[in-house]
């Protein structure tokens, strides 16, 4: 991941040459679409991703709302006029090697397991934009932020993270790392699940954790989240009445301090 | 093997497979802790495995093994033809696509009975059509063809009403309504299912009688008293409450009403009468055991009840096809 | 008194009258003989008289419930369909359906009756074999022992012996005169004139769904009946081993 990070940046470095910070740039991912809009110059941003307006999963639906939208196909990016376009490396990959042949620069970032990750990438995104300046301010809000939220001495109840067909986050992920500096401790790693993974319901009951964080139950029905309204579920563990909101932390950025938040809070309900 | 026998020995398995479900599941707990946990004589998050999680789930695979049995043994009996199931006539994909339809409307969420009656609606209008389309004298062919219309139908209304979902997951759920899994099932599920199961039981057993004489074809029939309309009526209903409340908690699970049906026919001696309580005793059996078998091979990845059977019975309605060809029933 | 009475009947097939204006009567005693040419409309009266084709006029079993009805009349279909591998002996208790209550097993006398009618079609060894396994003959002799079974006043039977031996033929026939003898009574539809002629207490003959005629066989098979209807030329004469009917060629 530390290697990640360093291809990033050597990515960031080839995709804006030195002295000619880009002038339109598109983002075709949820997570770049917010660290963008916290980092570029006004005007510099043309276009964000549909996802970025979903307030499910955008902590900037907001922010989006006011800016047109893209739905990732080349030929939509490409009638934008570019000169950078920003992606994730885990989709649109067809899109994405399509604009690399029209001429297109584009910066790749890959989804962030833990803050120091989260850290490189704005980083990243900073330099790629020109605007390093404001990256260091974003990462100095976010330090302050940490800072402010570090873990409270006392007890560390355990708690499971619970989503649809049962997946739990580890300590290996993003959110696992927020439940450890939230003072919790987090029953994957006695499950032997260092990156998260399925818990069947069963385990998890015999697991006994203290608190059960459930994943947000999206509008529409699922039968995979239907493991959340489990009968035993509900009787066995106490749930979290306070439990981040799932867009603030899927990207790494400094609305990541309002799930710690959040976890401090559940925290603080499950030790009283 | 007498009749009796037969009957003996499927109950003698599906007790045993009930047990061994019930003691079978990713807690790996030992089996006197689990047996004293079912009656709640141990730790509460024992206690809740066994009565919570693993009981609704083994009753949950019984009642509905029963119920496609019965369901396919009724179907064949009016129709007269060993082909007919469920399943392959595009009814349980009828009524999987009513489920999803009450699910993504959100008619379920605020009325839970709509979950399987709706199911249940589905599932009535593809067996009517079905009985319309292919009536008894059109053949296995015709009947065939107009379940792969019918399945695929139903099937491509399901993907449609799966990816118009806000729900991210359900969009990808397609796969669980097709296959079916008995997966985190709770009571709940038991409750909305079982009075309908029950009532389809008992409307498939009133009609066992007018199938018995059925076995003559439809004017000895009704020489002998049988109103083949109402018989017609009462298979409907049966089957659409029977395989209508199966996939609203289960998916739609195929084969298990073309196999059981076939493997006990003759040792039941062929009657209607008589096969449906032995194919009701091996569907449950059988969809145990399937269920059983999803948790032993890959404990963790939710492998679907579907891809089981039909990997029994796909194999074997190709056998069923190659046979009635020689017979040259096609 | 009439075991089956049809006054004035219209027998549709979808909206085509296949039978038009049958009035005919049969009473206890009887082996009525139902003769005509292929299309005739032997088969729809039959079924219209049974309410098993939509009718207009009267018939007084399709006017009675199903249940009553298959303890009035038993129907024995043109078409043999055994759709399951089940015994003979389960096949013929089939019959015995209308005379038991709904859950009912076997009552002696159901047992009784089956064995009768087993007995009656000489297929008493065959009782335990899978009806499927047996040659045509034996599976329509099975089906008839099913009808035989019901123990109806009335037995409705559609070319039951189609396609059975010589012996078979003779011994069905004989059945039904026995049946006659004991008070009951058979229509039954026959394409064979010799086994009617000889076997029949009286004919009914049609063509083009009319019934053209109604009496003793020799009244009804005259020359010009035989070759207005037929289309033959046929040889008939009372001997001292009975009537004796033999269609000889085909006329113009």
């Amino acid at each position: 991941m530390r290697r990640a990070g360093l291809a990033l940046a050597l990515a960031a470095a080839l995709a804006a040459p030195a002295g000619a910070a880009p002038a339109r740039v598109v983002s075709v991912n949820l997570c770049t679409d917010q660290l963008a809009m916290l980092l570029a110059a006004p005007g510099q941003l043309v276009s964000v991703s549909h996802l970025a307006r979903d307030p499910m999963v955008s902590a900037m639906a907001d922010r989006a709302a006011a800016m047109p939208v893209n739905f990732g196909s080349a030929e939509e990016v490409f009638a934008l006029a570019p000169d950078l376009v920003l992606a994730g490396t885990f989709s649109t990959r067809a899109t994405v090697a399509m604009l690399r042949r029209l001429g297109i620069p584009v910066l790749e970032v890959p989804p962030v397991a833990s803050l120091a990750e989260a850290r490189a990438q704005i980083a990243a995104v900073g330099a790629a934009l020109g605007r390093e300046g404001a990256a260091a301010a974003l990462l100095a809000a976010l330090d302050q932020g940490l800072a402010a939220l570090a873990a409270p001495p006392g007890p560390r109840p355990r708690v499971a993270l619970y989503g649809a067909n049962g997946w739990t986050g580890g300590a290996a992920t993003l959110s696992g790392e927020l439940v450890a500096l939230a003072g919790l401790d987090n029953i994957a790693a006695a499950l032997g699940l260092a990156a998260g993974g399925f818990v069947p319901l069963e385990l998890l009951l015999v697991a006994a954790p203290d608190l059960v964080l459930p994943g947000r139950v999206y509008p529409g029905a699922s039968r995979a989240e239907e493991i959340l309204s489990h009968p035993a579920l509900r009787r066995a563990a106490r749930i979290a009445p306070a439990r981040p909101a799932e867009a603030d932390w899927i990207c790494g950025t400094p609305h990541l301090l309002r799930a710690l938040a959040a976890l401090r809070a559940a925290r603080a309900a499950a030790v009283e | 093997m007498s009749y009796g026998a037969l009957l003996a020995a499927l109950a003698l398995a599906v007790a045993a497979l009930f047990a061994a479900s019930l003691l079978v599941g990713p807690a790996g707990l030992p089996p006197g802790a689990s047996l004293r946990a079912l009656f709640g004589a141990e730790g509460r998050a024992l206690v809740l495995v066994m009565q919570e999680i693993r009981l609704p789930r083994a009753i949950l695979a019984a009642a509905i093994g029963a119920g496609l049995g019965l369901a396919g043994a009724a179907m064949q009996g009016v129709l007269r033809n060993p082909l007919a199931e469920p399943g392959l006539l595009g009814v349980s994909s009828a009524a999987a696509l009513g489920a999803v339809l009450a699910l993504q409307t959100g008619l379920a969420a605020a009325f839970a009975p709509a979950l399987p009656l709706a199911a249940l609606t589905g599932a009535a209008l593809a067996a009517v059509l079905m009985l319309g389309l292919a009536g008894p004298r059109s053949g296995a062919l015709g009947l065939i063809l107009a379940g792969v219309a019918l399945s695929a139908l139903g099937g491509a209304l399901l993907s449609l009403a799966l990816n118009l979902s806000p729900n991210p997951f359900a969009a990808a759920e397609a796969v669980f309504w097709m296959m079916g899994s008995l997966r985190d099932r709770s009571m709940l599920h038991v409750v909305l299912a079982l009075p309908f199961l029950a009532a389809g039981a008992v409307l498939l057993a009133a009609a066992a009688r007018g199938l018995d004489a059925l076995t003559l074809g439809e004017d000895a029939a009704a020489g002998m008293g049988v109103r083949p309309g109402r018989l017609r009526l009462l298979v409907v209903a049966g089957t659409a409450a029977t395989v209508g409340a199966a996939t609203a908690v289960a998916g739609a699970v195929g084969f298990v009403g073309l196999v059981v049906p076939h493997l006990v026919r003759r040792a039941a001696g062929g009657l209607p009468s008589r096969v449906l309580p032995a194919a009701a005793l091996g569907g449950a059996a059988m969809l145990l055991a399937a269920d059983l078998a999803t948790r032993l091979i890959a404990p963790d990845r939710d492998l679907k009840l579907g891809v089981l059977t039909a990997l029994v019975g796909a194999p074997f309605f190709l056998h069923l096809v190659l046979r009635l060809r020689r017979e040259g029933a096609g | 008194m009439s075991l089956m009475s049809l006054a004035d009947l219209t027998v549709f097939r979808g909206r085509r009258a296949v039978v038009t204006g049958a009035t005919l009567a049969v009473a206890p005693g009887e082996v009525v003989g139902l003769v005509g040419p292929n299309g005739a409309g032997k088969t729809s009266l039959l079924r219209g008289a049974l309410g098993l084709l939509p009718v207009r006029g009267r018939a007084s079993l399709a006017a009675l419930p199903p249940a009553v009805r298959a303890r009035a009349a038993a129907f024995l279909p043109q078409t043999r369909e055994i759709a399951w591998p089940v015994t003979v002996e389960d096949l013929v208790a089939l019959g015995r359906l209308p005379h038991r209550a709904p859950g009912a097993g076997l009552a002696a006398a159901d047992r009784a009756a089956v064995a009768a009618a087993l007995a009656a079609v000489g297929l008493a060894p065959l009782a335990r074999c899978r009806a499927t396994e047996l040659s045509g003959g034996e599976q329509a002799r099975a089906l008839l022992a099913r009808a035989l079974a019901q123990e109806t006043p009335l037995l409705l039977a559609d070319e039951p012996v189609a396609g059975l031996d010589p012996a078979a033929q003779l011994a069905a026939m004989a059945t039904f005169r026995a049946l006659a003898g004991r008070g009951r009574a058979v229509l039954v539809s026959l394409h064979d004139l010799g086994l009617a002629v000889r076997h029949c207490t009286r004919l009914v003959l049609m063509a083009g769904g009319r019934i053209l005629a109604d009496g003793p066989p020799a009244a009804v098979l005259t020359p010009a009946a035989l070759a207005e209807v037929f289309g033959v030329r046929a040889y008939f004469a009372q001997t001292p081993e009975g009537p004796v009917f033999q269609p000889l060629e085909v006329v113009a």
